[in-house]
């Protein structure tokens, strides 16, 4: 006897999913953030530490750092933001594509730190939005890594295809 | 002797040499203190005496350019070379006042180091160096309006505004600086506000 339905066949097909295209968009992009590494004090070397084999951030997905701009989807500000320095790192993140995040990594990206000073930007969220802030002077590497599965967390919850239908629905209007 | 003896020997009979070449009516004061030395000079003076420890006492290292800000003093400012041979056999402190609005002689003629100290000296005290051939802005950016290490500048800093260039903001002191008083017993002595801001 022949079946002739259309159905599952496990023996052929196998490791199907089915799930909701907002839920895969997201999974995907929270496993595969590439950073920008903003490194522009000492929070950097612990940037780099999180990098290497040892805390090995490419457990994350976010081994890829990407010194361009257009390549990357999450910039990591680590260090100090003086005002000199302050406009080029907003030019940067206009340059990144979207979708993108922010973490202001350490005291001083998050609010000027011990730097109450004349030549410092007072936290990097004045100029840019900040999805994760993370605490330390610097951050031990282990807090980077909390900061980005905090991230990771947040972009989960994100609705890329609704927000793009309504994108398209502004612009029509 | 003990080379310490030797260089303090040296920096007493360079100083002593460089009195008896220029005498009183170009070098203000000579002092030492610890086994430095320092000469005090007259601004008008600065540039002819320092090519002449360059040249002739051999200070072929010019270690750095700093300045004073005494407000309240008149003259006000006081411009500040730090001299040195390269064998580290001697030291000299070279000072001379300036008052607000005078020029001085620039040494990048003399040392090529003194091209970006003096730059500081100009763009945080706002001295400015006559023959110095790029007398710009060197840590804050051109157009800067203020020159922030001076005394009534506030650390805390103030707002300013260059379109594309840069920004900048005050920084929240609450209450502070928190900074120790020195000498006083170890309660008074911690660090505290001083309600400057």
């Amino acid at each position: 006897m022949v079946q002739s339905h259309a159905a599952y066949d496990s023996k052929v097909e196998g490791n199907i999913i089915f799930t909701r295209l907002d839920s895969a968009i997201n999974w995907m992009r929270k496993n595969s953030l590439w950073p920008m590494p903003m490194g522009l004090a000492c929070c950097a070397i612990e940037l780099m530490a999180t990098g290497a084999a040892r805390f090995d951030i490419a457990r994350f997905g976010a081994e890829v750092m990407r010194f361009s701009p257009r390549q990357a989807d999450v910039m990591i500000v680590s260090g100090t933001v003086t005002y000199k320095m302050a406009l080029a790192v907003r030019r940067i993140w206009e340059q990144m594509p979207e979708p993108k995040w922010c973490i202001a990594m350490g005291a001083c990206a998050s609010s000027g730190g011990m730097y109450r000073s004349y030549a410092v930007l007072q936290g990097i969220d004045q100029l840019l939005p900040v999805d994760v802030y993370i605490s330390g002077c610097p951050p031990r590497p282990e807090a980077l890594l909390e900061g980005l599965m905090k991230l990771q967390r947040i972009i989960e919850k994100e609705t890329p295809i609704k927000d793009q239908i309504a994108g398209i629905r502004e612009a029509a209007l | 002797m003990s080379p310490k003896a030797k260089k303090a020997g040296k920096q007493r009979s360079d100083s002593s040499k460089l009195r008896k070449q220029f005498g009183r009516t170009k070098i203000r004061e000579m002092r030492e203190f610890r086994g430095e030395y320092t000469v005090v000079v007259k601004l008008e003076a600065l540039g002819e005496i320092l090519a002449h420890c360059r040249d002739v006492l051999g200070y072929e290292l010019l270690l750095d350019v700093s300045s004073v800000d005494n407000m309240g003093d008149d003259p006000r400012f006081e411009i500040v070379y730090e001299l040195a041979t390269m064998d580290d056999r001697k030291h000299l402190r070279v000072k001379a006042p300036v008052s607000e609005g005078e020029e001085i002689a620039s040494s990048v003629h003399l040392w090529k180091t003194a091209n970006w100290h003096e730059r500081e000296v100009y763009d945080m005290m706002g001295l400015r160096f006559k023959g110095h051939p790029n007398l710009k802005r060197i840590l804050m950016w051109e157009g800067y309006p203020y020159h922030p290490l001076r005394k009534e500048f506030p650390l805390a800093g103030k707002p300013s505004e260059m379109p594309d260039v840069a920004f900048s903001g005050v920084a929240p002191l609450e209450g502070g600086p928190f900074v120790t008083s020195p000498g006083a017993d170890r309660v008074r002595g911690e660090p505290r506000a001083k309600g400057e801001s």
